[in-house]
C-alpha cells in the first residue's frame, strides 16, 4: 500500500475540481478502471474487434475454442467470441443507462428530502424506505412479465427498483451538510432552496454521488443479466445475460461446453469487480477513518509490533 | 413501545402500497388485460373458472375504485384464485408449499453467512494486516462479483455433474417417504448443500467487510483499551467487549440483506429447481400463470415486511437507546 505523497489529504476540496484525481488516486482504483475500460473499448470497437453478425449461425454447434472460432461455438452454432464482444454493448448500455436514471432520481429525492425538514422530508423518506423494503428482483420479474421486454423497459424497471439505496445515503449526507456555515450563509443571503441544494450542496458531495453511481452500474448489469438469464429479457437481443440464457437453454453445461458459459459470465464478474475496486480505492482516499487506519498499520509494521491484539501493545523489554 | 408502533405503522403502509402495486400491474398489460390473461391459457379453463379468475384479480367493467374494493375483499379472505399451471390447486396452497422451502434455505444460508462473515470480520480486525485481513477482503469481493446464477451453475457443474457428489436439483429425494425420519431429513440436507453454499459465498463478503470496518473503530474506543489494560483475556476483549457492540450496525443491515438474499435466491432456486417461492415465481411467469404470480409477489413482500419488523423488535432489545429515543 503506497501512495504517492504518503500524506492524507483533506476530504473536502474545491467543488468537483479534483474529481478525477479522487476517482483514480489509488492503485486499486486504477486497476479497476483499467478492467472496466477494456470492456468499454470492446463495446465501442465491436465492429473492428469481432466483425460479423453475432446472431449468425457460423458452424457446427458446441465446437471448442479453435483458431477459426476463438472461443468456440455455442449450442445454437453461433460464434461465442462475437457474442461476448457484441454483448458488451447492450449490457454496458443497460448498466450505465439505468445507473444514470437511478442516480438522477436518488440525487433529486435524497437531496430535497435531506434539505427540507418536516412534511417534505417525512413523505420522501417514507417513499425511500418503501422502495428499500419492497423486494427488488421479484418486482423486476413481475414488471418484465407484464411489460413488453426491451432495452428501454429494462432500464426503466431497474431504475424504479434500484434508486432508493443511494437516495438514503444522499439524504443523510445532505442533512449533515445542511448544518454547515456556507449553507447558512446562502440561506441568509436569500437564495431559493433549490439553488442552495444544487449549486452549493451538490458539488460538495460529488464523491458520494459518484460512489453511488458506480454501485448502481453494478446493480444494473447484475440484475439485467439475471433477468435475461431467466428468459425475461428480449431473447433476440445480444447481451451477456441472453448469451448465458441461450447457453443454458441449449444445455451447454451438461454437454461440458464450458466455453459457451465462461466468457459472458466472467465478463459480468470482471466488470462488477472492476467497479467495486474503483469504489474501494476511492473510499481509501476520501474516508478519513481508512486514512488513519492505514497510518496506524504503517506504524505497527515499522515497529514490528505483534498483530494479534485488540489494542497494540509494546512488548516489555527485559 | 412507541418506536415499535411507529415501525408497525410503516410496515402496514408499505403493505397497502404493495397491494396497490399488485392491483395495478395487470392493468399495465396492453389492451384488455383480462383478454390477454385469459387468452393465454383459456384452453384449460371453463367459463366458470374464468369468472373466478377475473374476480380474484378484480378485473371487471366496474369503476376502478370498485374493482379495488373487490380485490381487497378477496385478498382479506386469502383468496388468490386458482393456479393455471398447477390447476385446479388454489394459489394459496401452492404458495404454502413453496414457502416452507424458501424459509428453510433462506434462513440456513442467512445464518451461516452472518455467522461466518462476522467471524472472519472479527478475526481480520484482530490480526489487522495479517493473512486473513489481506487475503479475504479482495477474494470475497471477487466472488461476490459473480452473478448468483453463474456461481450456482459453476457449483452445479463441478460438484453435481463432474464429481457427482451432490444432487443437482429438487429439495429432497422423492422416492423416500416424507416426514420426520432420518433418511428423508438427510436427503433434505444433501439437497440443500449446493444452493446454500452458493448463497453463503455471495453473502459472506458483505458481512465480513462490514464487521471488520466497524470492529476497527470499536477497538479504538476507550473501554476496549481499558479492558486490555485490566489484563483481560484477548478472546474476552474481542467477543464480549468489542464484537458485541460492533454487531449493532450489522443487525440494521439484516433487514436490507434479507431482500438481497431473497433476490439472489430466486436465481439460485431456479438453477437448482429448488421448489421455493423464487422457483415457483419464475415458473409462473414462464407459464403465464398470472394468479400465482400475483399471489407470490404478495407473499414474498409480506414475508420481507414481517422479517424486517422482527429485526426492528430485535434491535430495540439489543440497543436500549432505541427504546428510550
Amino acid at each position: 500500500m503506497s501512495d504517492s505523497d504518503g500524506r492524507p489529504r483533506p476530504a473536502l476540496k474545491l467543488p468537483g475540481a479534483n474529481a478525477l484525481g479522487t476517482l483514480l488516486g489509488s492503485p486499486k482504483a486504477q486497476l479497476g478502471f483499467a478492467i472496466v475500460m477494456v470492456f468499454v473499448l470492446a463495446a465501442v470497437f465491436a465492429a473492428a474487434l469481432a466483425p460479423g453478425d453475432p446472431k449468425k449461425y457460423v458452424g457446427r454447434p458446441n465446437q471448442p475454442p479453435s483458431a477459426q472460432f476463438l472461443l468456440g461455438t455455442n449450442p445454437q452454432g453461433k460464434d461465442v467470441f462475437r457474442q461476448l464482444v457484441w454483448g458488451s454493448r447492450l449490457s454496458l448500455l443497460i448498466g450505465f443507462g439505468s445507473a444514470v436514471l437511478m442516480t438522477l432520481i436518488a440525487v433529486v429525492v435524497g437531496m430535497v428530502a435531506g434539505f427540507y425538514r418536516g412534511v417534505v422530508d417525512d413523505a420522501l423518506n417514507f417513499v425511500m424506505n418503501l422502495f428499500l423494503v419492497i423486494p427488488g428482483l421479484p418486482l423486476l420479474v413481475l414488471l418484465s412479465a407484464y411489460l413488453k421486454p426491451g432495452t428501454a423497459t429494462i432500464i426503466f424497471a431497474l431504475a424504479i427498483t434500484g434508486w432508493a439505496f443511494n437516495g438514503r445515503i444522499i439524504r443523510a449526507q445532505t442533512m449533515s451538510l445542511r448544518e454547515k456555515d456556507f449553507v447558512a450563509a446562502a440561506v441568509v443571503s436569500g437564495e431559493p432552496g433549490l439553488s442552495i441544494i444544487f449549486v452549493h450542496i451538490l458539488p460538495n458531495m460529488v464523491n458520494i454521488i459518484v460512489g453511488g453511481f458506480i454501485g448502481a452500474v453494478t446493480y444494473g448489469i447484475m440484475a439485467s443479466t439475471g433477468l435475461a438469464f431467466l428468459g425475461l429479457a428480449n431473447t433476440a437481443d445480444v447481451t451477456w445475460g441472453t448469451n448465458l440464457f441461450w447457453a443454458q437453454n441449449g444445455g451447454a453445461l451438461m454437454i461440458g461446453a464450458w466455453w459457451a458459459f465462461m466468457p459472458s459470465g466472467l465478463a459480468v464478474a470482471l466488470v462488477a469487480f472492476g467497479l467495486a475496486l474503483i469504489n474501494y480505492g476511492m473510499d481509501e482516499i476520501t474516508n478519513p477513518r481508512l486514512i488513519a487506519e492505514r497510518n496506524i498499520l504503517r506504524v505497527l509494521w515499522k515497529a514490528r509490533l505483534p498483530l494479534m491484539r485488540a489494542t497494540p501493545v509494546v512488548p516489555h523489554e527485559h | 413501545m412507541r418506536y415499535i408502533l411507529r415501525r408497525l405503522g410503516f410496515y402496514l403502509a408499505a403493505l397497502v402500497v404493495a397491494i396497490t402495486i399488485n392491483f395495478f400491474l395487470p392493468r399495465l398489460l396492453p389492451g384488455d388485460p383480462a383478454a390477454v390473461i385469459l387468452g393465454t391459457s383459456a384452453a384449460k379453463l371453463t367459463p366458470e373458472n374464468l369468472r373466478a379468475v377475473r374476480e380474484a384479480l378484480g378485473l371487471s367493467d366496474a369503476p376502478l375504485i370498485q374493482q379495488y374494493g373487490l380485490y381487497l375483499a378477496h385478498l382479506l379472505r386469502g383468496d388468490f384464485g386458482l393456479s393455471y399451471t398447477y390447476f385446479p390447486t388454489p394459489v394459496t396452497k401452492v404458495i404454502a408449499n413453496g414457502f416452507v422451502w424458501t424459509l428453510l434455505l433462506g434462513s440456513v444460508s442467512l445464518l451461516l453467512s452472518f455467522a461466518l462473515g462476522n467471524l472472519i470480520g472479527i478475526y481480520g480486525s484482530w490480526r489487522r494486516g495479517g493473512l486473513v485481513d489481506t487475503v479475504f477482503p479482495p477474494l470475497l469481493i471477487f466472488i461476490g462479483s459473480f452473478p448468483a446464477f453463474f456461481l450456482a451453475l459453476g457449483l452445479l457443474y463441478a460438484f453435481g455433474v463432474k464429481l457427482d457428489w451432490l444432487p443437482i436439483s429438487h429439495a429432497y429425494n422423492n422416492r423416500l417417504p416424507s416426514g420426520f425420519n432420518l433418511p428423508f431429513l438427510l436427503s433434505v440436507l444433501e439437497h440443500m448443500v449446493l444452493p446454500a453454499t452458493t448463497s453463503v459465498l455471495l453473502g459472506i463478503g458483505g458481512w465480513a467487510l462490514g464487521m471488520r470496518n466497524v470492529m476497527v473503530s470499536v477497538l479504538a474506543d476507550d473501554y476496549v483499551t481499558m479492558a486490555e489494560a485490566k489484563g483481560l483475556k484477548q478472546i474476552r476483549v474481542m467477543f464480549v467487549y468489542a464484537a458485541r457492540n460492533a454487531l449493532l450496525p450489522g443487525v440494521t443491515g439484516f433487514g436490507i440483506a434479507l431482500g438481497a438474499i431473497l433476490s439472489g435466491q430466486v436465481l439460485i432456486e431456479t438453477v437448482f429447481s429448488y421448489p421455493g417461492l423464487g422457483f415457483l415465481l419464475i415458473n409462473a411467469v414462464n407459464g403465464r400463470d398470472y394468479p400465482l404470480m400475483q399471489g407470490l409477489f404478495m407473499m414474498i413482500t409480506i414475508g420481507i415486511l414481517a422479517a424486517n419488523f422482527l429485526v426492528d423488535i430485535l434491535y430495540t432489545w439489543l440497543d436500549p437507546r432505541v427504546r428510550t429515543g
